[in-house]
């Protein structure tokens, strides 16, 4: 190699040769068919060419009726799938009403109090046909519960309803932050829903395990697979103690990744990532069902790559991240509208993220033919480095950390999480790391405001949601309301599966808050580990 | 001479606190005697933690767009708690437009996402060392 060549080293630490040809590959693992164990190159024989991946925008702002209203926009335009966003006053258990949901009630996605505001969201909506995915963690349960409830009154019974929770409460508490309880009860709360769904709901996703946000904390690719893959192990078993087969509920397990980075690196993680779990899944599990091996997954979103700095190259790199997506066989895709940086997508920044998929699937050929980059030597390659690399990580965690659970309630995966954000960040400000518009091609004279129309905060939309609460509150019948809040704190304690109590609790009309007051009750409030 | 002390706070329930750990961990590296709140504080407890910790500065992390509420607030309580004299900073992401009203609150300066670590830590020890002089 000639001395003045640049050094490429991928961020996840694999040095890269300027090429790479057929001495690279010998003797590695073949990658197979798609369709076929170890899923390297797809789940599915004929991926897209059968059926394109679903598309599934973030959306859900203000009131319940505003948020319905852009579902109906979304499925108008070909969107297939909704992917719901909750305010942060719901995403903690807070009714509308609560003085710690001041200044954020509709913010961030729709004000949830009641049942009625959820069937006021899906009103008109054919659940039946539309997959719905719930973004909500540490009160996932109740709202689980509330949504199952909707589609009763659908006329969807429990045995076939369709949809996804996000409910992956361990990642928040390495990246998100919207824990609430102790790291144990949040453990049970989720291993609770992944039973009741076994059980009863087998058709619905109930947990999709997220890597996504522990990259978007600054994790490698590798450590992103790797930490989510610990996640998902400790989910599985955990529901195994409660006498289930691994075949009786893993398929329904999910996950969530991120797409910014290196092209090449982000398609060999997710080849090496879907084979590294079906080997998870046989060797380690014993799972015979090949759909129980197989990782799905939604991909697209990546936040922490686009940039203030000239906004509209967002929308660039959100196609970029839309094709990375595709050639990794993604199931599902959520782009990063472009003006995610600063609030929930506006319907033109949404229209836009929806387009480029569409384009994508029905102009560039896609959906043609299966990975179309298996078989490329550096491919090939690449995708065996990530696997072990992933392996190693894996073994790290329960070699120096005491296991993921220990981890994250002691902090040391946060702690390494935060450090290696900080070198990031000190190397895009150096300009080590290239960053389009930030530390290359800079232009001093972009402002924002003519460029990304923001969607602005209302506050007449928390005293309309405080309205219809008190309004439920004082029509309901107060013994049943109580007796269903009881129920929800004996069942905490005895540790019977909380999901039936849930269901009456929010049949009876009890509020989420009232429903989240009384976990808090038994299960008390995660302390938060000091950042050294 | 004693380092400057900073608070560096997460109000409210937005829990995405990379902006805050990692600025947080540049300022200590910086020099500089940092507490970090750790996530969804409310303002009252920010102002007691502060008072408690005696610190020179509040640094506030928000993401979630409730900044302009948040900012008064806290300013509202540090003026009834006599901390006038605690120099406010706010980061996190904050679009232009709500800059010039966040100063107008009392907001001493606005360090929007991708600011610079060294831009931070020198504006706090001019204005810091300014307060000292008049002092």
């Amino acid at each position: 190699m000639p001395n003045n060549l640049r050094e490429v080293i991928l961020e996840s630490g694999i040095p890269v040769k300027p090429t790479y040809g057929p001495e690279d590959v010998a003797g590695l693992e073949a990658s197979g068919p798609p369709g076929e164990f170890p899923f390297t190159r797809g789940i599915h024989p004929l991926m897209y060419r059968a059926r394109p991946w679903t598309m599934r925008q973030y959306a859900g702002f203000g009131t319940p009726a505003e948020t319905n209203e852009r579902f109906k926009f979304l499925i108008a335009n070909g969107q297939n799938a909704l992917n719901v966003a909750f305010d942060l006053p719901t995403q903690m258990g807070l009714d509308s009403a609560d003085p710690l949901a001041e200044g954020e009630v509709g913010r961030v996605g729709m004000a949830v109090d009641t049942l009625a505001d959820m069937e006021l969201a899906f009103d008109g909506i054919p659940i039946d046909k539309i997959s719905v995915s719930l973004t909500v963690n540490a009160v996932a349960a109740p709202l689980m519960a509330m949504y199952f409830v909707v589609a009763e009154k659908h006329g969807v019974p429990l045995a076939e309803v369709r949809g996804t929770a996000q409910n992956d409460i361990l990642k928040e508490y390495i990246g998100r932050g919207a824990w609430i309880f102790p790291v144990e009860h949040g453990l049970r709360l989720v291993t609770d829903t992944l039973e009741f769904c076994a059980r009863h709901a087998p058709k619905y996703y109930p947990v999709s395990v997220c890597g996504y946000h522990i990259r978007e904390s600054g994790a490698n690719p590798v450590q992103e697979i790797a930490y989510a893959y610990c996640i998902a192990r400790a989910y599985i078993q955990e529901t195994s103690k409660r006498g289930l087969a691994v075949d009786d509920f893993a398929e329904r397990l999910s996950f969530n990744f991120d797409i910014f980075g290196n092209l090449f690196e982000q398609v060999a993680k997710f080849r090496a990532a879907r084979r590294l779990w079906a080997k998870i899944l046989r060797d380690e599990f014993g799972a015979q069902k090949p759909g129980t091996m197989q990782m799905k997954m939604i991909a697209g979103g990546g936040g922490g790559g686009l940039t203030i700095e000239q906004p509209e190259n967002n929308i660039v790199r959100g196609a970029y991240y839309a094709l990375i997506s595709a050639l990794s066989g993604a199931q599902t895709m959520a782009l990063c509208s472009y003006d995610e940086a600063y609030t929930i997508p506006t319907e033109k920044a949404a229209l836009l993220s929806l387009r480029t998929m569409q384009i994508l699937a029905e102009e560039m050929g896609l959906c043609d033919t299966v990975d179309p980059l298996g078989g490329s030597y550096y491919v090939e390659w690449l995708t065996n480095e990530m696997e072990q690399r992933i392996v190693a990580e894996m073994a790290a965690v329960d070699r120096e950390m005491g296991g993921i659970v220990c981890a994250v309630k002691e902090g040391t995966l946060q702690r390494a999480v935060a450090h290696q954000a900080w070198q990031l960040e000190r190397g895009l400000q150096d300009g080590s790391i290239p960053k389009v518009g930030v530390n290359r091609h800079r232009m001093e004279t972009t402002s924002d405001q003519h460029e990304v129309e923001l969607h602005r905060y209302r506050p007449e939309q928390a005293e309309e949601a405080m309205r219809r609460t008190n309004a439920i509150r004082a029509g309901r019948d107060q013994q049943a309301a109580a007796a269903a809040l009881a129920k929800v704190r004996d069942v905490a304690v005895n540790g019977q599966n909380v999901m039936p109590a849930m269901m009456e609790a929010v049949r009876a009309q009890a509020t989420l808050g009232e429903i989240t007051e009384a976990l808090k009750q038994v299960f008390g409030k995660f302390q938060e580990p000091a950042l050294v | 001479m004693t380092p400057i002390r900073v608070l560096v706070a997460k109000p409210g329930l937005d829990g995405h606190d990379r902006g805050a750990k990692v600025v947080a961990l540049a300022l200590r590296d910086a020099g500089f005697e940092v507490i970090y709140t750790g996530l969804h504080q409310t303002v009252e407890q920010i102002v007691e933690a502060a008072s408690q910790e005696d610190v020179d500065v509040i640094g506030l992390s928000i993401l979630s767009g409730a900044h302009l509420p948040i900012a008064q607030k806290l300013m509202a309580r540090l003026r009834e708690a006599g901390m006038e004299r605690v120099l406010v900073l706010v980061g996190g992401n904050i679009p232009e437009c709500d800059h010039a009203p966040l100063r107008e609150l009392g907001v001493a300066g606005v360090f929007a996402t991708g600011s610079s670590f060294e831009a931070i830590a020198a504006f706090i020890r001019a204005r810091v060392s300014e307060m000292e002089a008049a002092r």
